[in-house]
């Protein structure tokens, strides 16, 4: 066990569990943050997506000891008041079914525009098909994103 | 106007007083936990007012109304509330939804199973609503002095026109819980609908997008222990010994130690499961506990053969468990074998053995599809708390009623002391109809003595089985020196059940008609999957009558109307299950919405239909060749499932079905070698992603105003069917066995 600071969604937090712990761990059961989901735990599924800086990470394999300083956002704090453009053109499209992938797709595709404000059709589905949805939900997705890229 | 006598028990409409509303925070969390914006912002009335166990209205008008089945992505938690809402005449703008509590002496039929919640619940949502419309127009006529028959409501406004007076919904219902429950109701008709037909958002959307703690895996109490499972590595293994010492030095960890999870011949249907004994860890955090599971050892032996008798809706059927550790290819080889030696006939039309022996032409084609796993993306787990005076369970579970008594059962509590909680579920597809981990919990609990939430890792999840079976379907048609149809037959069967359905399309449509079946024993556990059955009988038969028409030189949507214009003017047989003429409407509503029939270079299609759960399907899929692989451009699809009730959710949801049929027949397949699954997480058991998913779906609903029916499975059957179909035009060859999309020689 040793303490770690870290920085979630602009607020200081401090916790004391083993180093090992993936970050996806500390933020469900430390920091009482359900958000951001478990599906695989191997990085296989995207559920866990978070953002380190600026850059999409999957917390199910990121031990918190790796994180450091630098600033953790997750769904909780992708906005004030889910009002983020992606938030906004995924209830404009009426994505969700059953919901479970949704903080992880939201995640990076946010990453995706701050990074790519425009991006093709090809481009959208590179950057996001390390999300799984298992209720089939990707075109909807697709246009939604298109729809967030033009609100950036 | 319709008029209903109120035909339910009348003590599903409980009136009650005023219930003090205790200011902002009943049922409505996300207001504590977020901020809404303006916009989003509705003012919790201080009073609520109960009018029937369906629904409460505050004093500004604000409207609860419960949603009473379980939600597994199926949007029921919208489109029920809207039918109760519209019967109500209430704006929707001003209703709030909660999940139902599991009370079905009020609310009936809570499960989330064979595509019924809408169909099931389509009347008594409606009086529901009605009955509560009816009680504030009488409490409005009392108030106001005059007949009620003056009285009418408007989106959460009452009037009596003749005297220019009005009153808001919320103004008068605390005098409607004084009102006597109607023994009439007057329903609208469809041309009234202001709610219905229309499309809303999820209800539960804004939650979903800001990560609000919704799902089973997110429930969380004062005191809570994770408990994870140590389970078999293979079928026809259990438990022979376990040392759990190093595990409970580790940090964190309370305890290891085993349970039996049901007692022998105390089981329902429900509670299928692969490994009733089970090593269990129990500890603080998630990860001490994953990480103390890997420190258990054990030992395994091989289970004995078993016969038992089952309970089958109704009847009884033996189920027969092999012992051994079964092999994939061996599954296989057994399948082939029985699909050459006899079977049960299930149904015979004319006289098929002399249709094929005078037949100028016979066609044979044979079908495989390997195991599935459900794969949820929300794995398996349950919340329990268990004390000799009650249990308290929490979780995602498709059904919550009979898990009630199969915890009950096991617990020996009696059923009043049993309280489920249905928590939004991350995925169903049938697996979470077998409760199993709802008594595993609620055993851990009661022999740690504390509150426990279990928590299957994706490999346990995979490996546990339940899987949707193993099948194999051989087809064969009679053709004449003209290339008419004398004869149809399908043989099929699955290790270890069956997905035969004999009275559907074509029989019916065929003057001499055989099916028939067997099944291979195994001790793989299988369940119900999206679509039981139709899931992989449906793409079979689809390609088969693909293939027919080619053969007799039809185009395969004329080959199909022909077929169904012959079921509806000359039916052969009885009992057959689909209306011919609803059916040849989804095709010809295909053919005109996709432009069949004009070919455009470099885009190959398939056809293909279906009726299942009581929905028409027809679907056609378009591939384009790109670097030498198939990508799905398009697929067209046109439904009647009579009145739709929320478009946007049942495109959604219709949507969603295409791409897992597509997904599950291109890609994945639970193989086993010596009992042990070869997948056990989504890097080895593919499932559709992103890139090939299709570019581009388009659904069509046919208009006719029929009561409503439901969608969670109609669309992933047939879909296979046309992909095949596509691909052959794409490709030039035929794809039989699924995966389609994976050399077989990764399947072992």
């Amino acid at each position: 066990m040793a303490a770690f600071n870290l920085k979630i969604n602009g607020v200081n937090k401090t916790v004391d569990v083993d180093p090992t712990t993936p970050l996806l761990w500390v933020l469900r059961d430390h920091l009482d943050m359900a958000g951001t989901k478990f599906g695989c735990g191997i990085a296989a599924c995207g559920a866990c997506t978070i953002h380190l800086n600026d850059t999409a990470m999957r917390a199910c394999v990121l031990p918190v000891s790796a994180v450091g300083d630098q600033e953790v956002t997750t769904i909780e704090g992708l906005s004030e008041h889910g009002d983020h453009p992606v938030q906004k053109a995924w209830l404009e499209h009426d994505v969700p079914q059953c919901g479970y992938c949704q903080a992880g797709q939201i995640m990076t595709a946010a990453a995706l525009l701050k990074e790519n404000s425009s991006p093709s059709d090809e481009e959208i589905e590179s950057a996001m098909n390390g999300n799984l949805c298992r209720c089939g939900t990707y075109t909807r997705i697709k246009a939604a994103v298109k729809t967030a890229a033009k609100n950036m | 106007m319709t008029l209903v006598k109120i035909s339910h028990g009348r003590r599903s409409f409980i009136k009650s007083s005023a219930l003090a509303g205790g200011g902002m925070m009943i049922g409505f969390s996300w207001l504590a936990s977020c901020k809404p914006t303006p916009e989003q912002l509705l003012t919790m009335p201080k009073e609520w007012f109960k009018i029937n166990g369906f629904l409460k209205i505050g004093e500004n008008g604000v409207v609860t109304i419960m949603s009473p089945n379980p939600e597994i992505g199926q949007n029921v938690k919208t489109s029920m509330p809207m039918i109760i809402a519209e019967e109500l005449d209430v704006d929707w703008k001003y209703v709030v939804v909660e999940q139902a509590p599991l009370d079905t002496s009020i609310f009936t039929r809570q499960l989330a199973g064979g595509s019924q919640s809408i169909r099931h619940g389509w009347e008594g949502l409606r009086m529901a609503g009605a009955t509560a419309r009816q009680m504030l127009k009488e409490a409005a006529a009392k108030a106001w002095g005059v007949p009620v028959s003056e009285i009418t409501t408007e989106a959460s406004m009452i009037h009596h026109k003749a005297s220019s007076k009005s009153a808001g919904y919320g103004e008068m219902a605390s005098a409607a819980t004084g009102i006597a429950v109607p023994k009439e109701v007057k329903l609208k008709e469809i041309s009234e609908y202001k709610i219905i037909g229309t499309s809303r958002n999820n209800v539960d959307g804004q939650k979903i997008v800001t990560g609000k703690p919704l799902f089973g895996l997110d429930y969380k109490k004062e005191g809570m222990l994770i408990a994870m499972i140590v389970h078999p590595p293979a079928f026809g293994l259990k438990l022979k010994s376990f040392d759990g010492t190093a595990a409970k030095t580790m940090p964190g960890i309370k305890d290891v130690f085993k349970i039996n999870v049901y007692n022998e011949g105390e089981t329902q249907w429900c509670d299928t499961i692969s490994f009733n004994e089970l090593v269990v860890v129990v500890g603080n955090t998630t990860w001490e506990v994953m990480n103390a599971k890997k420190a258990i050892t054990c030992e395994w032996e091989q289970i004995n053969r078993k016969e038992k008798d089952l309970p089958f809706f109704g009847k009884t059927k033996t189920v027969v468990t092999p012992s051994g550790l079964e092999n994939s290819v061996d599954h296989l080889a057994k399948m082939i074998a029985a699909s050459k030696s006899e079977a049960t006939v299930v149904r015979k039309d004319g006289d098929p053995e002399a249709a094929f022996k005078k037949a100028t032409t016979i066609l044979e084609r044979s079908y495989t599809a390997p195991f599935l796993a459900h794969s949820p993306l929300e794995p398996m787990n349950f919340f329990a708390h268990v004390t000799a005076e009650k249990a308290e369970l929490v979780g995602p579970i498709q059904t919550p009623e009979f898990m009630e008594k199969s915890a009950s059962i096991r617990l020996g509590l009696p059923i009043e002391k049993i309280d489920i909680q249905m928590t939004r579920m991350g995925g169903g597809f049938g697996r979470r109809l077998y409760g199993h981990f709802v008594v595993e919990a609620a055993v851990i609990s009661q022999k740690v003595n504390a509150p426990i939430k279990l928590i299957y890792t994706r490999e346990d999840d995979m490996t546990t089985g339940i899987y949707r079976p193993a099948y194999h379907a051989t087809y064969r048609a009679a053709l004449d020196e003209n290339k008419n149809l004398l004869a149809f037959h399908v043989k099929t069967g699955g290790v270890p059940e069956s997905s035969l359905s004999a009275n559907r399309f074509p029989a019916g449509a065929v003057d001499n008609y055989l099916a028939e079946e067997w099944t291979i024993v195994s001790n793989v556990s299988v369940g119900a999957f999206r679509a039981p059955g139709s899931n992989f009988i449906a793409g079979a038969e689809q390609s088969f009558l693909d293939e027919l028409a080619e053969t007799m030189g039809k185009d395969p949507i004329d080959l199909r109307l022909e077929l169904l214009e012959k079921a509806k003017t000359s039916p052969v047989g009885k009992d057959n299950d689909y209306e011919a003429e609803r059916y040849a409407g989804v095709l010809q509503l295909i053919k005109e919405k996709s432009g069949w029939g004009k070919d455009t270079a470099g885009l190959h299609r398939g056809v293909a239909a279906y009726f299942c759960h009581n929905t028409y399907v027809a679907q056609i899929v378009d591939i384009e060749m790109k670097d030498n692989a198939p990508v799905i451009k398009k697929v067209t699809a046109a439904v009647d499932c009579g009145i739709v009730i929320n478009p946007v959710a049942a495109t959604n949801l219709a949507e969603g079905g295409i791409i897992d049929g597509i997904g599950h027949g291109s890609y994945s397949a639970i193989t086993l070698k010596d009992g042990i699954p070869q997948q056990n997480n989504f890097n080895t058991y593919r499932l559709i992603r992103h890139r090939e998913a299709p570019k581009e779906i388009e659904v069509h609903f046919v208009d006719n105003k029929k009561d409503p029916t439901g969608l969670g499975e109609p669309l992933n059957p047939p879909v296979i069917g046309a992909l095949a179909n596509a691909l052959y035009k794409a490709t030039g060859k035929r794809y039989y066995d699924q995966p389609f999309l994976v050399d077989p020689k990764l399947m072992g």
